[in-house]
């Protein structure tokens, strides 16, 4: 008897190990992820943790010592570049492991390694895209070059160092909520993360849709829905200024007009792999002395991003014999990416210049060995994609790379069933570059000079770099290298067995759009077309419109420019698009067609004061309106060419509907009567009351409440409790202050070169991607407010500075 | 009685110091051998076990969360339990340890018994 009883109080005591100790029954292994002294009670850290530390790593070639101040911000005081990288390597892992490794198993498509087949499409979609491909020629330029290879050793090793110190216990929780644990760091990693930024600010494509557009519209009716240049335009680079002529002059292939431009319907519709958002963009702009209060330049620059949590950037201060930078970095990167130094400041826009294309290829037959190509059949390099998958047999994917780049997709891939003709990417981020060259030098220029030459290692993704020098000089530069288009090539996929419909050049350097100092006292850039018309190349984009117009405007009329000043109108809720499409909304409206409620409503928009506030319902409604117009206007004619996911944007609507009151899209083709605007207006109005009365009843309506401004953990909705919701922030799209839902400005940066740099900061999150952490998102609240922090820039001889609150020293053996 | 205060005692104190090396079920470990070596009524086994982590995991769940402002235990909460509850967070924390080792401790003594009649006590 008492042997039955022993028998079942251990089974019960197994029972609970077991119970506790892994997933079988419960969701967690609660016991292990609940232990105080390994589980996630290990990373609740102290509100008044200490972080000074003495270190002693072999690897630390002299005394090194790290300053965090009261924003847990570092400030790396080190006397050689080597010293300053592994520490920096270290810092990102210390305060940001999972999330800079996570990203990188994003890139790599790996992430069903982690959670399993439900990332088993995005995984495949990446390594199609040829992902790791792209990043592994970017290796080897990294490893070519003595610096680059020096820079990112250092930072590996320290990354690596900090996760060999780092036990079980003290993993980031999110390792222990997905069980796993990191690996080691390697320069593949960096230039995969480098490479995803690539992808997130130079990875959209419209082609797919735009062929399925052709084969229903026309060519010359995409002209009108999908124009080059807007009327309203305001260029980055101002209108007026002469382009030299082109030194490269692409040649349309002889067939263009019936193989490319003809309505065949090559390429039914497919599912396309993730794209990036269309609203990554960025404000960036500098300001020439003469407008300035104290007569020294003045630059800003706020990038619009997925805000997260952890945040993308990560705030710090390097300082070596040969640099003395501020800004943020990417954890994952070596060097300061958006920031300044003792001399300078630099900031960076999207280009949005289109340099992704595809092109259709025959297969010889199943295998994907042979393609066509110029009458021959050619041998593709075929590359088979291990995909390890949680808990499951890996998945082998194979991808045929042809002279273009990888077959994103054939008849495997997004369904085995649809009977596709295959599509080979063409893709600037396959080009082997090294684009932390260009930070490398940007981080220690002095001068316009010093900038200029940095900027010719960046490549891909392109961008307008903003500059500004405490010797008075302020330029932009439209940076990348950018494909000699012949007109409307890359437009549609072009035809893949016919090497003249290749890329035949890029532009050269000196020709991508630039100004220095220009005669207005200001550069700018906000995602807008870089040039008008008369720029001699052919680029297409997904350009923004109305924020460029609206900093212009702004910045024309100041003088006496303060830090303050511009910290004002990085935050300005103002909507030029607003302001351009409500007269138009309402001179059509037939308002006595309108029910009381109705008129109620209408009355909120005509007396709105076209500033998105949290407060307002007037952005709400005229948001609902827009949108509901923009239904009537296209759905019938994009439903019937059976394209998803593309619509002429708001600009070539409204610039259209201002042009043209009769134009030919608003009549519904799907009914027998001939709709006219003010039919179209009346019925999206109609609908956008049914739409605010139901969200009224749920207090939705105010703008703040409609938008709700949201920042989501990397993990999105699965991890709600690690988000912040409902923050108040007004702005939005077509506004300065471009924060949508989840998306915005990532980081604000007023930067003043005045003898003593000052520079005002402030980004959505925190340094510690710790939830556990009062760090994890302490500078959330003054961002949402339009606050900033006055940034300390600390000086090599400053020994005892009040904002020095912990101290961590580095010394080697 | 003083042998279930020196049981519960030396419970903790082993647990607290096993953990430093081991995975959390070696308090298991602990509750069972004390139990084994130091005999007492069944009952009284159990509840030494059950009692000796309850107050070492709740207590140290409790201070380290108390430092934390309870930040960590206000995200996780909802995470585990579907709402926002600190305290409730360790409580289960401190009650996982106590039926883990209280059920350990329950075994020893029960093997004592099995084993203990054919040696001398």
């Amino acid at each position: 008897m008492r042997l039955l009883y022993f028998f079942v109080s251990l089974v019960i005591t197994i029972a609970l190990i077991i119970c506790f100790g892994s997933s079988a029954w419960l969701p967690l292994p609660l016991g292990r992820f609940l232990s105080p002294q390994q589980g996630i009670w290990q990373n609740a850290e102290p509100v008044n943790q200490d972080f000074s530390a003495l270190l002693q790593m072999p690897q630390i070639k002299d005394r090194a010592t790290v300053y965090l101040d009261d924003r847990l911000v570092p400030h790396i005081v080190a006397n050689n570049e080597e010293d300053a990288y592994f520490i920096q390597g270290y810092l990102h892992a210390k305060f940001r492991l999972w999330q800079m490794e996570f990203q990188t198993y994003a890139a790599a498509g790996r992430l069903s390694e982690i959670v399993g087949d439900v990332a088993l499409d995005y995984d495949r979609g990446k390594r199609r895209l040829g992902m790791v491909y792209a990043a592994e020629n970017m290796l080897k330029e990294l490893e070519a070059n003595p610096l680059t290879k020096q820079l990112t050793d250092s930072y590996t090793a320290g990354v690596n160092a900090y996760i060999n110190s780092l036990p079980e216990s003290r993993l980031p929780v999110e390792y222990k909520l997905l069980g796993y644990t990191p690996e080691h760091w390697t320069t593949l990693k960096t230039a995969l993360f480098v490479k995803m930024m690539s992808q997130t600010l130079a990875g959209a494509s419209d082609d797919l849709p735009m062929t399925k557009a052709r084969a229903f519209f026309g060519d010359k009716a995409l002209r009108v829905l999908f124009p080059q240049v807007a009327d309203s335009l305001d260029p980055v680079i101002p209108k007026g200024t002469l382009f030299p002529p082109p030194s490269v002059l692409p040649v349309a292939p002889a067939s263009a007009d019936s193989l490319y431009l003809g309505r065949d319907s090559l390429a039914g519709m497919l599912k396309e792999i993730e794209k990036p958002d269309p609203g990554n963009g960025s404000n960036n702009w500098a300001v020439s002395g003469a407008k300035t209060q104290s007569g020294a330049p003045i630059l800003c620059n706020d990038p619009h991003l997925t805000l997260s949590l952890p945040s993308i950037w990560y705030e710090m201060q390097m300082t070596t014999p040969t640099m003395n930078a501020y800004g943020v970095s990417f954890p994952g990167a070596p060097g300061v990416i958006i920031g300044f130094n003792d001399s300078i400041a630099f900031g960076f826009t999207s280009s949005e210049r289109d340099v992704l294309d595809y092109y259709a290829v025959q297969f010889k037959d199943g295998s994907k060995s042979q393609y066509k190509f110029n009458h021959e059949w050619k041998k593709s390099d075929i590359r088979i994609e291990e995909i390890k998958i949680k808990d499951k047999p890996s998945l082998f994917d194979t991808v045929a790379y042809t002279v273009f780049g990888p077959v994103t997709y054939d008849n495997s891939f997004p369904e085995a069933t649809l009977p596709n003709t295959p599509l080979a990417t063409r893709w600037k981020a396959h080009d082997a570059s090294n684009e932390l060259l260009m930070w490398y030098y940007l981080d220690r220029a002095n001068n316009y000079d010093d900038y200029l030459n940095a900027l010719q290692y960046f490549t891909c993704p392109g961008h307008n770099v903003a500059f500004a020098s405490k010797s008075g000089d302020i330029a932009i530069w439209q940076q990348g290298t950018f494909p000699a288009r012949w007109n409307r090539q890359g437009l549609y996929i072009m035809p893949g067995e016919d090497s003249s419909y290749m890329w035949q050049g890029f532009i050269p350097r000196d020709e991508n759009p630039h100004i220095k100092n220009p005669e207005r006292g200001f550069v700018s850039s906000a995602n807008q077309r870089a040039a008008d018309s008369s720029y001699p190349y052919f680029i297409p984009g997904s350009y923004d419109l109305y924020r460029g117009i609206a900093i212009n405007r702004k910045l024309k009329a100041m003088e006496g420019i303060t830090p303050e000043d511009m910290m004002k109108l990085q935050t300005d809720n103002y909507n030029v698009f607003a302001e351009t499409a409500r007269p138009l909304l309402l001179k059509y409206i037939p308002a006595g067609k309108l029910n009381e409620n109705e008129k109620k409503y209408l009355d909120t928009v005509a007396n709105w004061s076209l500033y998105n506030n949290i407060d307002l319902r007037g952005p709400t409604l005229f948001t609902l309106w827009f949108d509901n117009l923009k239904k009537q206007v296209w759905d019938d004619e994009f439903e019937k060419a059976g394209v998803s996911d593309l619509l002429p944007s708001d600009p070539t609507l409204i610039e259209a509907l201002l042009r043209d009151s009769a134009f030919r899209y608003i009549d519904n083709i799907s009914t027998p009567s001939t709709e006219t605007l003010a039919d179209v207006m009346l019925a999206s109005f109609k609908k956008t009351a049914a739409n605010a009365d139901s969200l009224d009843a749920q207090n939705k309506l105010t703008w703040g409440a409609f938008k709700n401004t949201t920042i989501y953990h990397l993990l999105k909705t699965k991890l709600m409790p690690f988000a912040r919701t409902g923050l108040p922030i007004g702005g939005g799209e077509h506004v300065i202050n471009a924060m949508k839902h989840d998306h915005g400005p990532s980081w604000r940066m007023v930067v003043s070169l005045e003898k003593e740099t000052t520079a005002y900061i402030v980004y959505p999150g925190g340094q510690s991607g710790n939830p556990g952490s009062v760090y994890y998102d302490n500078f959330v609240d003054k961002w949402a407010a339009g606050g900033y922090y006055k940034a300390w820039f600390m000086q090599r001889e400053e020994n005892e500075g009040e904002k020095k609150l912990w101290k961590m020293e580095f010394v080697g053996r | 009685m003083m042998k279930f205060i020196v049981s519960v005692l030396l419970i903790a104190l082993l647990s607290f110091t096993i953990c430093l090396y081991m995975p959390w079920w070696s308090i298991a470990m602990v509750a069972f051998a004390i139990s084994m070596i130091i005999p007492q009524k069944h009952y009284l086994s159990f509840i030494a076990g059950f009692l000796s982590l309850l107050l070492l995991w709740g207590g140290l769940a409790w201070y380290i969360s108390a430092a934390n402002h309870n930040i960590l235990a206000h995200r996780m909460s909802p995470v585990i339990l579907g709402k926002d509850a600190p305290m409730s967070l360790i409580f289960i924390t401190a009650f996982i340890g106590a039926f883990t080792a209280g059920f350990a401790a329950l075994s020893g003594s029960l093997l004592r018994s099995i084993v203990g009649n054919k040696m001398p006590s």
